[in-house]
């Protein structure tokens, strides 16, 4: 009967502290200016958590010279919807457009916050978050809580054209690239010569393989270290003012790949492959020993039957 | 059912489960070192009244958490334990708890595979040494659901119906005489627990020498994963002729060279 007492009230006090987080549910955003007339919303270098709410990622806006472009909108409706509020007490002029990079839930949840907007993504992005959509907030809402109330996966309203656009009194360049994903949008603000790189980099926090392709991902950082930026926007970690997070993440994919390959060379099971120890230079990388073993489980079944011959 | 009722009926079912692995200190009864709910019956079915004690030598090695509860990645093995005759596998929350049994006769007791997982449980082997003792080892599983009562892949896709049995499959020497198989087989390993879809698995692989000697066999059950893949270290170098069939009886064969 103790013993029931105590569960009991270790249940009261779970219950309350869920109805705590709930009341705040707080991302507290803060935008940083990057370059001029361009912010930058920081996430942890996390797995989501209830206590991050799903703020692992990094989002920005661009104030043009009648309108506010906005890239990404976050893991959850309420961080759209707080994200829309640290952008008013920037600017008063209109949000006209808002980008998405891609279709992974911290990125894009949180646009049916801009429903009075344009909201664009590139068409595989678009067709992923219809037919993924929902499967993906689902597995948000278990992962983070209460965070996600409110939250419907919404798919954009327009395709985003690949090319130069003018939008809000500003030139931006469009690129459609892949390899993170089927379809990556890049996002170059000219004037300010800022790059939104999406999750096509990512910077001191170990990237994600669910939907890649790593040689078309190789070919995309090429692509995008072609590009005359001075401050590039990571999907996930600090923003820089040189190609270093380009290296680093070329770096590890290349790393991956070569390991993989080699290990299926050599006859490892999945479980041995997984267990190997990482390169030190990874080690510093937030969330690398997750990260790595969930990689090893997204590409290694592919990657093992090259080397198993029919018979 | 309000939440103080159902806060009461989780409570009342943890402490009914709480009570046998108290009472369980006695030395035919030896505590479970994952604190099961269900290690008494896991125990009571597969491994009956036979002598059994928790053995840190056993281990299965996978992932704290499935990214894939279709394709959960492990690797059973047992350094240090010797005379290993008969191996279980096996998942003591999912639906359908028996993942394969593996009688390594001229082999270490060494498997990697991937199965389906339904929720977080623990994941178990059970070796039995020539002395008729059960050796257990096992970790938790995280896993959020859904792995057992999905349909396979290439059910929805129609796929393996023209390549079904087909093996992939290589071996690499190792050192003192032994070599690394690893095997791939296309099969929908299909669990029943899918609404519409029967039950449809492959259920033995057997693992011969050239001249017909068993090396190895292995039983595999309906949560060993779609297209299995099979990694086993065989005390044998040379060809390896497997064989193989499904519960409805198709028979599949390849013989593999180093």
């Amino acid at each position: 009967m103790k013993r029931r007492i105590r569960i009991g009230a270790g249940l009261l006090i779970a219950a309350s502290s869920i109805a705590v987080a709930g009341a705040a549910n707080d991302y507290r955003l803060d935008p940083k200016a990057v370059a001029d007339g361009v912010y930058v919303f920081s996430g942890r270098n996390e797995h989501f958590t209830r206590d991050n709410g799903g703020n692992i990622v990094n989002t920005g806006f661009i104030v043009g010279t009648d309108a506010v472009i906005v890239i990404d909108t976050g893991p959850s409706l309420r961080y759209g919807e707080q994200q829309r509020k640290a952008i008013e007490g920037i600017t008063r002029l209109p949000i006209r457009q808002v980008y998405l990079t891609h279709y992974h839930p911290d990125h894009y949840l949180g646009d049916a916050a801009y429903a009075d907007a344009s909201v664009a993504a590139l068409p595989a992005t678009i067709s992923a978050i219809q037919t993924q959509g929902n499967a993906l907030a689902d597995n948000l809402y278990r992962l983070v809580g209460g965070w996600m109330a409110g939250t419907q996966s919404q798919p954009p309203t327009s395709q985003a054209t690949p090319g130069t656009v003018v939008v809000g009194g500003r030139k931006l360049r469009l690129i459609a690239a892949a390899g993170h994903t089927a379809s990556d949008l890049v996002v170059y603000d000219e004037a300010s010569h800022t790059l939104f790189a999406g999750d096509l980099v990512f910077h001191d926090r170990a990237p994600t393989t669910p939907n890649a392709d790593l040689l078309q991902w190789l070919d995309a950082l090429d692509q995008i270290r072609q590009i005359d930026f001075k401050v590039l926007v990571p999907g996930h970690g600090a923003v820089v003012r040189d190609a270093s997070a380009i290296e680093q993440t070329r770096d590890y994919l290349q790393w991956l790949s070569t390991n993989l390959h080699a290990a299926a060379e050599q006859g490892r099971d999945m479980v041995e492959v997984m267990n190997q120890p990482l390169p030190e230079r990874f080690q510093r990388l937030a969330v690398i020993d997750e990260e790595y073993r969930r990689s090893v489980s997204h590409l290694y079944p592919a990657i093992e039957l090259t080397t198993l011959p029919r018979r | 059912m309000s939440r103080a009722k159902a806060a009461l009926l989780v409570c009342a079912l943890l402490c009914a489960s709480g009570v046998p692995a108290h009472a369980a200190s006695t030395a035919d009864k030896p505590v479970d070192p994952l604190n099961s709910p269900s290690w008494q019956y896991m125990r009571q079915r597969f491994l009956g009244a036979e002598p059994m004690v928790f053995d840190a030598r056993v281990q299965v090695q996978m992932p704290s958490a499935a990214e894939d509860q279709m394709q959960v990645p492990v690797h059973v093995s047992a350094p240090g334990l010797t005379d290993v005759v008969d191996v279980l596998v096996f998942a003591d929350l999912n639906p359908l708890p028996k993942i394969l049994r593996y009688q390594p006769t001229s082999a270490a007791p060494d498997i990697g595979f991937r199965f389906k997982v339904e929720q977080s449980t623990p994941v178990r082997a059970a070796m039995r040494t020539r002395d008729g003792v059960w050796h257990v080892g096992g970790a938790w599983l995280r896993a959020s659901g859904g792995g057992c009562t999905a349909p396979s892949v290439g059910t929805g896709q129609g796929l393996w119906q023209d390549r079904l049995g087909e093996m992939s499959a290589r071996l690499w020497p190792q050192p003192q005489g032994r070599e690394r198989l690893r095997l791939r087989m296309i099969h929908p390993m299909d669990t029943g627990l899918a609404a519409g879809i029967p039950v449809f698995h492959v259920d033995r692989i057997e693992m011969r020498a050239g001249d017909g000697r068993l090396l190895a066999s292995l039983q595999t059950f309906e949560p060993v994963s779609e297209n299995p893949v099979i990694s086993v270290d065989l005390q044998h170098s040379g060809p390896v002729r497997i064989e193989a069939q499904d519960i409805q009886g198709n028979r599949f064969a390849a013989t593999v060279t180093p």
